[in-house]
């Protein structure tokens, strides 16, 4: 790996409508992403309709998550405790600096220069990779996903299947390219391509000394922490080096075993569509002579005590990373993952990287705009975070603490202006009336001038109307009076040339 | 019951007719309905932009209005979402009168249990049920039920129905190319049922999604529901 391309730095990326631009004109990506999401899609939609009381179980895991974000403290410091009792020992970090430090120093001690990892969305937050690659120490990804990112040098675009951008002829090149053990004349077919990770991975495996894992549960009263995973490469980092480093976001925590019941059926079926995911691994602390050695656990806050902070924007904590609401998401379908700017892409990643990064650039104040509130991913979320409630709250705050964007503002204010008074409003509507032989001699209008071009790009714009709906019920007294001009409005015919033409009749 | 019709500031300034046929459906089963002349906007747009303070206050016109009546109808499903899930949180007061307000396919066939209101309307009809319509306001099958009584209708299902066509307000402008790729998908849809309407129970959608048809001399009309409903055989629209 070149240093630039160790480096896939999100700090300066675009905002999203710039970088979603790009990926709209790429009719390969959409096709991709189309095909990947509309079949997880419907085969999620099969796992949950299996389930009668979805309902139910929906509402526990979001009361779990919530009196856990009530309680975080506690919960932290029993956690702690219960993980230093077992033997572990634990690191809490500020922030993503703070963490991949602890990290470094972590490898460092052991005199190794290598880890493989279990994919974690919390490194992938932290840059983890390119900080250790800083260090000297070369972090390996065996997540069959995570593995074509790394190799590709390329960045996750989806939280569950980071690749999901790729096709199998894409992947198939990365390996001979990239893999330097891959078979020179590597076929594209999903069987040949996983034997070729498979062989490449295991011999990571074998020699690893250090593993870097992420956590999806962090059971609180006997400090036990949980990975699901589908590959059993997790299973392989888990248990086979002598010293196993694990990262995770404080809001990972349940309070006890029994609550993992409601988690382990809502999220294999949320994310995979799986009644249950092939590999689920659970270990406390240290034991003698069984899996690692050493056990270090490293609590990342990283902006989540800022979240927590926001009574409408603290449910994106909630959050298990299933990623059901990119799967649904039409804006994600035809953007991608990329032009979201971080690790979390998608509806969840458009609430969640401006209230963990703060909303001051561009590419984070245009997040929460990333989105038509259609609600299917708060229909699909399994812990009900209401998202388009917190992307309108987060809007809020871009327009007050974000970027400047001073045309904006100005045009909005004179909405809100001429709309605070239904005189102004009267008064508009009959400017409009008088325009539209001029601005739409058709009955259409095919271009509008400034940021409304954007609309005529691609769409038409209806002509105003001969008057307003409130000019007609004054003149005719709600369509009581006689109404010459226009026909006997509205027990008349209602088809006069104007009503047509705003049907689209003559088009 | 006095009635008041919430006509929304984009039907009003923009699609006089669909008001027309409010007024028209509802004298024709019975109800009066007035128009009070105060009224302007549900402060969708500001909020959903993020410009809460100017929403707040469309919110305290919009709640001065309205206040004195027994229902109040709209032919938005979005607006009346607005309304109902936001307004009572930006201003407690609010609630009441939120919980009386009334998407048009709502009002009749909850507040005034009718499904068959004696339309006619002899076309090839395909819907598409707006996210808000489907998702915040939970209506249902209740369009579908009205349309399915419409006497002439050649009624036919659009696919993938509920799928968003890009349309979310300021979205449309400030993510135009995504909204664009959104909308194209849609008009394939609509296409695909050979209609010869396009109806939804929003202007602004239809606006949207008619804007492309338009644009692709696709020979597909849009209309609003309650113009359908609002039709009959002596006084067709």
């Amino acid at each position: 790996m070149t240093s630039q391309n160790a480096m896939p730095t999100y700090l300066g990326m675009p905002s999203f409508p710039d970088a979603a631009r790009r990926a709209v004109a790429d009719p390969r990506l959409r096709g991709n992403l189309a095909h990947a999401t509309g079949t997880i899609r419907e085969r999620r939609a099969d796992a949950v309709a299996e389930l009668d009381d979805w309902g139910a179980l929906r509402e526990s895991g979001k009361q779990i998550k919530d009196h856990v974000l009530a309680n975080l403290g506690h919960y932290l410091r029993v956690l702690e405790e219960k993980v230093t009792e077992a033997g572990g020992t634990v690191h809490w970090a500020r922030d993503a600096a703070e963490a991949n430090r602890i990290v470094a120093d972590l490898v460092k001690a052991t005199g190794e220069t290598e880890v493989v990892k279990v994919k974690s969305m919390a490194t992938q937050e932290i840059g983890l990779n390119e900080a250790l690659a800083e260090e000297g120490i070369a972090a390996y990804e065996t997540d069959l996903a995570e593995l074509i990112v790394q190799l590709g040098h390329d960045r996750p675009s989806h939280i569950l299947v980071p690749a999901i951008h790729r096709n199998r002829s894409d992947i198939r090149d990365i390996f001979r390219k990239e893999m330097p053990d891959a078979p020179a004349d590597l076929s594209d077919s999903p069987a040949d391509l996983a034997e070729a990770a498979r062989r490449h991975l295991r011999a990571k495996f074998l020699s690893a000394k250090v593993a870097v894992s992420g956590v999806n549960f962090a059971v609180a009263d006997t400090g036990t922490l949980v990975v699901l995973e589908s590959e059993g490469n997790g299973r392989m980092c888990l248990t086979l080096p002598e010293t196993l480093i694990s990262v995770m976001g404080v809001e990972k925590i349940v309070p006890t075993m029994r609550d993992l019941e409601v988690f382990l059926q809502l999220l294999p079926r949320s994310s995979t569509a799986e009644r249950m995911n092939p590999y689920t691994s659970t270990w406390t602390g240290v034991h003698p002579g069984d899996g690692p050695r050493d056990f270090h656990l490293v609590l990342l806050d990283n902006g989540r005590t800022d979240t927590l902070a926001d009574e409408v924007g603290r449910q994106a904590l909630r959050c298990i990373r299933c990623s059901a609401c990119l799967n649904v998401c039409p804006v994600y379908e035809r953007a991608g993952g990329h032009a979201y700017g971080s690790p979390y892409p998608g509806p969840i990643g458009a609430i969640l990287s401006p209230q963990i990064r703060g909303i001051g650039s561009e590419v984070d104040a245009s997040l929460p705009y990333a989105s038509s509130l259609c609600g299917a991913c708060f229909e699909a979320c399994p812990v009900a975070i209401d998202i388009p409630e917190v992307l309108v709250h987060l809007r809020a705050r871009a327009v007050e603490d974000g970027p400047r964007h001073p045309v904006e503002k100005a045009a909005m204010t004179a909405a809100g202006w001429t709309l605070r008074s239904p005189a102004r409003l009267a008064l508009a509507q009959r400017a409009a009336s008088a325009s539209r032989r001029i601005v739409a001699p058709r009955g259409r209008i095919r271009r509008l001038p400034g940021p409304l071009g954007a609309w005529t790009e691609t769409r038409d714009a209806p002509a105003p109307p001969k008057e307003s709906f409130r000019a007609w019920w004054a003149r005719t007294d709600g369509g009581r009076a006689p109404d010459p001009g226009h026909g006997t409005d509205p027990a008349g015919p209602g088809g006069t040339e104007d009503a047509k033409r705003e049907k689209g009749e003559d088009a | 019951m006095k009635i008041a019709l919430f006509l929304t500031c984009v039907n009003d300034t923009m699609y006089p007719e669909t008001g027309k046929a409010m007024v028209r459906l509802l004298r024709r089963l019975g109800h009066d309905v007035e128009f009070p002349p105060g009224q302007t906007c549900c402060g969708q747009m500001h909020l959903n932009t993020g410009y809460r303070t100017q929403a707040k206050h469309l919110v305290k016109g919009f709640s001065e209005t309205f206040d004195a009546y027994d229902a109040v109808v709209t032919p938005s499903a979005s607006c009346a979402a607005m309304i109902r899930d936001w307004h009572p949180r930006l201003a407690p007061r609010t609630a009441g009168l939120a919980s009386r307000v009334h998407e048009l396919t709502e009002f009749l066939v909850d507040v005034l249990g009718v499904t068959d209101v004696g339309a006619y309307y002899p076309h090839r009809v395909t819907y598409h049920p707006t996210c808000h319509s489907l998702r915040m306001l939970h209506v249902g099958d209740r369009p579908l039920k009205l349309l399915r009584e419409v006497r002439g209708i050649d009624l036919v299902d659009l696919p993938d129905a509920t799928q968003c066509c890009g349309f979310g307000g300021t979205f449309a402008l400030k993510n135009s190319e995504v909204s664009a790729a959104m909308c194209a998908d849609k008009v394939t849809a609509v296409r695909e049922t050979g209609a010869e309407t396009l109806c939804a129970a929003d202007n602004s959608c239809l606006m949207h999604i008619g804007g492309a048809l338009s644009r692709t001399r696709a020979g597909v009309r849009t209309v609003h529901l309650a113009e359908i409903l609002a039709s009959t055989e002596e006084d067709p629209s």
